[in-house]
């Protein structure tokens, strides 16, 4: 009696369980279209003997979600011009590394993908064709740029990107009209003396410019912070580097982090949001902030257009969105421009069909010469190629681009590079914002912040040797 | 019956006993494998030995994750009995609407942990931001964010256990006591409790286990925040896993020991309990 109702019980509650452990999200979002293409075009060329095997297929796996059914649209069009089946998917958002892991060791593994830079190179190594003798790579512009190791070539640039502080000009005109601005033109606000001063008197009127905020809220939620512990953490560790002369150290000595605490005590005190609620926000919320009028300045790369010409009651004109440069306080930073690198870069599955490498080899030299692949590239995907088969009007024209355009060709201001792909692992990311969180609510002191970050530089490089 | 039982025997079992090698035991055996090597994905394994497993206490992270996780075991566990076994017995009185309540306590558990982790926070974010503060503001208020949820989530569940426990309790028992002059608390603890200890020991190991390996509710939730302080075993083998390059067979060797952990203090668990339970 009792042996059967526990055996009830058991069913009952092991039938229960399922529900509970049953919530495994889908992290990657299907394109069907692409797949049906796919299975369409193969079952055409099935009668037709052999000839798609040999032509070889293409998966690849897409880093960026805002472009995700660009993408496919693509692969569709691809597959229409040549025959060559092409699969596109695209893994959510800070989950690449997961589904990277996980789709290479699938029979049909994905045969085009993208590392991150030196440090992803690193665990992708095995994985990663010599790309020198390749066409798409004989087109690069700055061939510094790629992933090498030794005389081979891993990782192809596919983008430039650039961040710094993107500005309301409309904000900034009604402020330099107000009696006694601190400054009377964006020209003028050229360091980070005079970005301080005007900031600070901005925020002092907020409610003369109608503003809730002289920044957007330093975003701090979980898995948020990259906008600090990558992004602005890459000025510092530039101009250390640059001293230096090097382009990767083992021990960081962290000596410009005054001029980080300058720029994000403006940042966390001048702002919508209390610095102690920051750890509640998202990238999404600040540039909301931003698209709305809440604010007249937010820290972010061009990447960012979509999500302030997205938000509905978008206030903020198109030609009124422009960049500044993150200024920080270094001597001669007036010559500072934009942070400009990128850490999307193509690697070719060496593991893959040798026809599949070859199909993705193709496919890269299509979308970066042929003139529906520039199309593609420059007007929906919105990028800045580095290749010399653009032309100087094959550019993308959303306005961030354009600025990045503008400072990229002003010949006085040198560009500050992506460093931050050196940076150790992704803890050390996280340990680092983690620490800024806590700056930021004031559960921690900058002396504490610094040395952590330090030390746990030193360490993680040490832990991923 | 029985004969007829023993010989399709191993027709019937055949399915789940492929679903369970497919899903289950072969992924168990190269995960066991996997901690022994260093690898990129599960097919590039090189072998390195037992230095993953030295390698586990190198960073405090995995002992703080144990020590967070025993915490927040202990505290919800007790929690979630206690107030899923009040619910039991308060709604087997034959109050009105019994069956609306023991639907109404039961549904949260068909929501998802992801979701419930996201629902809840921006619920307690809320509550929170009256005082100025967030979750991420200190490991304490993500702790108790954590079992408010896993309360909220699983009582009804165990709620329903209790209920089966309950109503199988003979009532020529209970009326023979209280003809004895038993007060309610005594049929309550010398004639309910003893009965429905069946149900005690699932419901221990339900709450037990699920407490201990807690992922997706953590991940939603709290995300570890701030810094590593509410990480919970689970996701701090999911953060090794991912969070280093070539720290892959270290997450894959914490989640070895993590088996043994689970299996250890379940089994231990149930013994005991087993020990109390008495035949009706």
């Amino acid at each position: 009696m009792k042996l059967k109702k526990l055996a009830v019980l058991t069913l009952a509650a092991a039938m229960a369980a399922g529900t509970l452990v049953g919530c495994a999200s889908n992290k990657k979002t299907e394109t069907t279209g692409a797949e049906q293409k796919t299975e369409a075009a193969e079952t055409t060329t099935a009668k037709a003997g052999d000839t798609a095997e040999a032509k070889g297929q293409i998966y690849y796996l897409n880093f960026k979600p805002e472009v995700a059914d660009i993408w496919v649209e693509l692969a569709g069009k691809y597959t229409e011009e040549t025959g060559v089946p092409m699969k596109v998917q695209t893994a959510a958002a800070g989950t690449y590394e997961q589904t990277l892991k996980s789709e290479v060791a699938k029979k049909e593994p994905p045969t085009l993908f993208q590392i991150n830079g030196p440090i992803g190179y690193k665990s992708w190594a095995k994985y990663c064709k010599d790309l020198k003798d390749s066409t798409i790579y004989s087109h690069l512009v700055d061939k510094d740029m790629a992933v090498k190791d030794g005389d081979g070539v891993y990782g192809i640039p596919y983008v430039v990107e650039g961040y710094g502080i993107i500005y309301n000009d409309a904000i900034m005109k009604k402020y330099f009209a107000l009696d006694g601005a601190k400054a009377k033109s964006m020209e003028e606000i050229n360091n980070f003396a005079s970005l301080k001063a005007v900031a600070e008197d901005m925020q002092a009127r907020k409610a003369d410019l109608g503003i809730e905020g002289v920044f957007a809220s330093t975003s701090f939620a979980p898995g948020e912070d990259w906008r600090w512990q990558t992004h602005l953490a890459n000025l510092p560790v530039y101009y250390e580097y640059k001293d230096d002369n090097v382009s990767d150290k083992d021990v960081l000595d962290f000596k410009y982090a005054d001029n980080y605490k300058n720029i994000f005590d403006l940042y966390i005190n001048n702002s919508c949001t209390d610095p102690k609620m920051v750890g509640a926000k998202t990238v999404e919320d600040s540039m909301a902030e931003f698209a709305l009028g809440k604010v007249a300045m937010v820290q972010n790369g061009n990447w960012g257009w979509g999500q302030v010409s997205g938000v509905d009651g978008n206030t903020v004109k198109e030609e009124d969105v422009k960049f500044l440069p993150i200024y920080t306080g270094v001597n001669g930073e007036e010559k500072q421009g934009l942070c400009i690198g990128t850490e999307n870069f193509f690697s070719i599955n060496s593991q893959a069909k040798e026809e599949d490498q070859q199909a993705s080899l193709d496919f890269l030299e299509w979308l970066f010469t042929s003139n529906t692949g520039k199309d593609y590239v420059t007007n929906k995907l919105g990028f800045i190629a580095p290749f010399d088969t653009f032309a100087a009007n094959e550019k993308p024209t959303d306005p961030l681009a354009k600025e990045i355009d503008r400072y990229m060709n002003n010949k006085d201001l040198y560009s500050v590079s992506w460093n931050f792909t050196s940076f150790p692992s992704q803890t050390f990311k996280d340990n680092f914002g983690a620490s800024l969180l806590e700056y930021a609510q004031g559960g921690k002191d900058w002396k504490a912040v610094v040395d952590d970050m330090k030390a746990d530089w030193a360490n993680e490089k040490a832990m991923t040797k | 019956m029985q004969k007829s039982m023993k010989r399709y025997f191993p027709i019937f079992v055949l399915p789940t006993l492929a679903a369970f090698t497919v899903a289950f035991l072969y992924p168990f055996i190269i995960g066991i494998y996997l901690s022994f090597t260093e690898f990129t994905t599960v097919k590039d394994a090189s072998w390195v030995g037992i230095s993953n497993y030295k390698k586990i206490f190198m960073d405090r992270n995995f002992i703080n994750a144990l020590i967070f996780t025993v915490k927040f075991t202990i505290v919800s566990v007790v929690s979630i009995n206690t107030l899923g076994f009040l619910l039991a017995y308060v709604l087997t009185r034959g109050i009105k609407g019994t069956n609306l309540f023991r639907t109404v306590f039961f549904m949260p558990n068909l929501i998802g942990g992801i979701v419930l982790g996201y629902v809840w926070q921006l619920l307690l974010n809320g509550i929170l931001a009256r005082f100025g503060v967030t979750l991420s503001f200190s490991a304490k208020y993500g702790f108790w964010g954590l079992v408010i949820l896993m309360n909220w989530q699983l009582i009804g569940y165990m709620m329903i256990i209790y209920i089966a426990g309950l109503q199988n309790v003979p009532g020529e028992m209970i009326e023979a006591a209280r003809i004895d002059g038993a007060t309610r608390f005594q049929i309550l603890k010398q004639i309910m409790i003893p009965m429905v200890m069946p149900s005690f020991t699932i419901c221990l190991f339900l709450t037990l286990t699920n407490s201990f390996k807690l992922f997706d509710q953590n991940l939603a939730l709290t995300a570890g925040g701030p810094g590593r302080q509410t990480s919970m075993l689970a996701l701090d083998i999911y953060s090794t896993f991912y969070g280093r390059v070539g720290w892959e067979g270290v997450g894959q060797a914490k989640a070895t020991v993590f088996f043994l952990m689970v299996a250890v203090i379940s089994l231990t668990q149930l013994t005991l309990t087993r020990r109390k339970e008495v035949e009706n």
